[in-house]
């Protein structure tokens, strides 16, 4: 989004609705179909939100959807409710509410579970509304008699009774709708849902409590649904039971698809498409019931070569045509950049600063020990992979740690950094007990790790990578600022530019991972823990797959880094470590083996058996 | 109305459903736990199966021949969609995995109706095995009897598939990991294709033995498939005695309810979800490592 032209979208947005009844009867929609789109497209602008933008795939939404309307329905037709659209918030709401309970269950599992158990939660939906509570909602006959809302202004009374009256009241609502969405996913929550989608394991280990986040997210696509399902009803004058069957969650799902999901006007191009064909090949071409089976296919056509979908594939054509624009404007090696930017940094660069948020916890004690693990043991059935470690680090050390593979470096990393909880023993972080706190918690405490294998927000841009780990240690674990921007967070911007600076990417902050470089990735890995502003870092094995010359510039990288900060690094690379570390703990078969200067590492003959292999100097 | 002979042949109902469950269920887990893809076209391969035995027996009037004839045609259509689509899907993520298998079901279920019309058609149960039986206590339909045998059957016939046959070591080898599998020069992409044939054929030789028992239109599967769901969360994804065991919970909790009140058929089964998902998330006998 074009950052000098903020409201852009939504003056577009109310162009096309303002245009939209003057030119689509021209291309032969009816009014019913065009309000009716307009109903699909708001009810797929949450489901967006919940799939396209998190991730989350749900064959259920037709639950929300059908609740919303009923009890609007009921509202207005059997319990004399007299203000129509108060009705349809009220539905909205208690959809919310459901959304809620369902959540609670449904979000336990991701991925197909999370499918499956939001198609199964449907259908119980679909009973209940046909069996138990068939008084209520008129069973498989449905609620007729929906009135149609009015507004009264005082010197007149707009009614909104006929076809394109209620256009006007619908185009309303999702322009309302487009408006709010667009909030959500500028703000900082809509940053970290698109965070969970791309990499929820990194999402988290920066500080975010990825479940409450989600939560949220389906809470606002039960909302749009009840609230779509609200205005379906007020357009029919009859809230039809067929809201709940697992078709309307399907025919969402596609719509989304077919428009292109993440986009939030895929649903709304994803229901022109469907409904239009809908009505071409019934009416025009007289198909009957086959419309369906080439709607089927042309889906399944669309999922296999257009996988991003129209709107999808349309954005992405612009990006291209913008980017080799703009390649061809400034093109420069990035190696020599980052050589230079390393020289100048090396040669009395400053040293940068992040300091914590106040909303961070004191530790509860300051003094020289910043880490203190006792007696720390983790078997895996029958193996041990580490047995009894005791480690101390002191504040502003930069510790290196060695070992042969498989003597459980990784695992007492893990257990650091809470990730694995130890069999035995006790990990003390600034004189807190951190031992079975998870892995979010312990990096909103100040203690986080880079990873082995890079953990990115892939489909991100460098810059978002970076303010979604700084957002982590700005905000909190959860905080619900949907409607605030994410630039307007404070500190942000300079945490970033900082971070970004750090790690010499900011000439490819706007540049989406996927284009980088490995050596490159695996400066933003660092960049991502760094962003978090830990009082103790971790890295494991920061060189890990670097040619020589990377190797080389990451080591005088982390050197910049170390200069006021705590950190540990393990790695394979000896020569790096012992050019790095002022103390190294050599680590053997799961248990210290020695610790030490880098010269009495060096020295030490049970080091050189444990790499050697018990090769003794004649 | 709930008297003992009814209680006791809701519960053989339950049985008969639940065997039913665990076998269309067995093929969904196994599918999903060696190719890593949730088939959403399950409920339509079932429902095929129960057309292709249809078709099958409207030309010989044999029973035995509409079973086969109708297994195997599932398997065949099961290993062109294995070959045409889904094989392009395995780099894809799970979303378009799920989208794709959404609408190939969507498409079959199409075809079936613009070939064979919306009107339900019935097979008639194999001579012999028409009528009741007097089982002295109460009446039962033979046929239900018999299917209850033949499904059995057909499990067994799959656990010795998966647990006594060098094919079955690697497809179990396979759930646990495919890649490893691959790594070991067995041609991975072969196995999945049988597996997704042998998956597609546990449906379709369900949705033809169910035929005379439940009469067969274009959206029999829709239901089938969320029952599915439910049964391989109850028992966990990727394992068989799971879904054995999941079908087999379902099938009863479904007859149960109905005996008491259809409409809460679907809330008890759901309630037995959530109580498996809240006290092992991972299903009864499924484990964390396979998803």
């Amino acid at each position: 989004m074009p950052k000098q032209r903020p409201f852009l979208v939504e003056i577009l947005t109310a162009v096309a609705l303002i245009a939209a009844p003057f030119v689509l009867p021209y291309l032969g929609f009816t009014p019913t179909t065009i309000n009716r789109i307009l109903v699909w497209g708001l009810f797929g602008l949450g489901f967006d939100i919940l799939f396209g933008f998190t991730g989350l795939l749900s064959f259920g939404q037709s639950a929300f959807f059908g609740t919303g309307g009923m009890v609007a329905a009921y509202l207005l037709t059997m319990a004399g409710f007299p203000h129509v659209i108060t009705a349809v918030f009220i539905g909205a709401v208690v959809s919310g509410v459901v959304g809620y309970l369902i959540g609670l269950i449904a979000l336990r599992r991701t991925g197909i579970y999370f499918a499956m158990i939001t198609v199964a939660i449907a259908e119980v939906f679909y009973f209940v509304e046909f069996n138990p509570l068939s008084a209520y909602t008129g069973g498989e006959n449905g609620l007729p008699g929906v009135p149609t809302p009015t507004l009264y202004l005082g010197f007149t009374t707009l009614k909104f009774n006929t076809d394109w009256s209620m256009y006007t009241f619908l185009a309303f609502w999702y322009f309302v709708g487009m408006v709010i969405a667009l909030r959500i996913v500028r703000s900082p929550v809509g940053k970290i849902l698109s965070a969970i989608r791309d990499n929820p394991l990194r999402a988290a280990a920066v500080g975010h409590n990825i479940h409450s986040y989600k939560l949220t997210a389906f809470i606002v696509a039960a909302i749009y649904a009840g609230f779509a399902g609200g205005l379906l009803g007020l357009m029919q004058g009859f809230m039809p039971p067929d809201a709940f069957m697992f078709d309307t969650s399907g025919q969402l799902v596609m719509q989304t698809a077919i428009g292109g999901a993440g986009t939030l006007f895929g649903p709304l191009i994803g229901a022109t498409v469907w409904l239009y064909l809908s009505d071409f090949f019934q009416t025009t071409l007289h198909l009957g019931a086959t419309w369906k089976l080439v709607l089927g296919v042309v889906f399944v056509l669309l999922v296999v070569f257009l996988r991003r979908g129209i709107v999808g594939e349309l954005i992405s054509l612009w990006r291209h045509y913008k980017g080799r624009r703009e390649q061809e404007a400034a093109e420069s090696d990035p190696n020599a950049v980052l050589t230079e930017a390393i020289a100048a940094a090396e040669n009395g660069g400053s040293v940068v600063e992040f300091v914590p948020s106040p909303r961070r916890p004191k530790p509860a004690n300051d003094g020289e020990i910043i880490l203190d693990a006792r007696g720390l043991t983790k078997r895996y059935g029958g193996i041990v992979a580490n047995d009894n470690i005791d480690f101390l680090v002191k504040r502003g050390e930069l510790r290196g740690i060695i070992g042969p593979n498989g003597a459980g470096k990784s695992t007492f990393f893990k257990m650091l950094t809470c990730e694995v909880p130890p069999t035995e023993g006790r990990i003390e972080f600034e004189g807190r007990d951190i031992t079975g706190l998870g892995v979010t918690e312990v990096c909103q405490l100040g203690l986080t790790k880079s990873y082995q294998v890079n953990q990115l927000f892939t489909r991100l841009t460098v810059r978002e990578n970076v303010t979604i780990a700084a957002l982590a240690e700005k905000r909190g674990r959860f905080r619900l600022d949907m409607f605030r921007n994410v630039g307007s967070v404070e500190g942000l911007t300079q945490r970033v530019d900082d971070t970004l600076k750090l790690v010499h990417l900011t000439e490819r902050a706007d540049h989406p991972v996927s284009e980088l470089a490995y050596g490159e990735k695996r400066r933003l890995e660092i960049g991502l823990a760094l962003a978090t502003a830990p009082s103790l870092l971790l890295l494991d094995e920061p060189l890990a797959g670097m040619s020589p010359r990377e190797r080389i510039e990451t080591v005088r990288l982390l050197k910049s880094i170390a200069r006021g900060r705590t950190m540990i690094v393990i790695d394979h690379d000896m020569d790096a470590i012992f050019e790095l570390a002022e103390t190294i703990t050599v680590l053997r078969e799961g248990s210290v083996l020695v610790e030490g200067t880098p010269e009495e590492i060096k020295a030490n003959a049970a080091v050189q058996e444990a790499y050697l292999g018990g090769v003794h100097a004649p | 109305m709930i008297n003992w002979a009814n209680f006791v042949s809701q519960c053989f109902n339950g049985l008969v459903l639940g065997a039913l469950l665990a076998l269309i269920s067995s093929g969904l887990t196994i599918i999903y736990g060696t190719l890593g893809v949730l088939n959403l076209a399950h409920g339509a391969i079932f429902m095929l199966g129960g057309y292709a035995g249809w078709v099958a027996y409207s030309y010989t009037g044999s029973f035995i021949v509409a079973v086969i004839a109708g297994s195997l045609f599932v398997m065949l259509v099961g290993i062109l969609i294995e070959r045409i689509v889904i094989r392009s899907f395995y780099q894809r993520p799970p979303e378009d995995q799920l989208l794709v298998t959404f609408g190939i079901g969507i498409v079959i279920v199409e075809v079936v109706r613009f070939v064979f019309g919306s009107l339900s058609k019935t097979v008639p149960p194999p001579p012999g095995l028409g009528g009741i039986v007097n089982l002295g206590f109460m009446f039962y339909p033979t046929y239900r009897i018999a299917l209850l045998g033949i499904v059995a059957v057909a499990l067994l016939a799959l656990y010795i598939v998966l647990y006594r046959t060098r094919i079955g070591m690697i497809v179990r080898a396979g759930i646990e990991d495919s890649v490893m599998v691959d790594a070991l020069g067995i041609d991975v992409y072969k196995v999945f294709m049988l597996v997704f044939g042998i998956g597609a054929m546990a449906a379709g030789f369900a949705g033809i033995v169910n035929a005379p028992v439940v009469s067969i239109a274009p959206d029999v599967g829709e239901a089938i498939l969320v029952q599915t769901f439910v049964v391989v969360v109850i028992g966990g994804v990727g394992s068989f005695p799971g879904a054995v065991l999941g079908g087999l919970i379902a099938g009863e909790i479904i007859s149960i309810t109905s005996m008491f009140n259809p409409g809460y058929a679907y809330v008890m089964l759901f309630i037995a979800m959530t109580l498996v998902l809240v006290l092992r998330p991972y299903g009864l006998l499924g484990t964390a490592s396979r998803e």
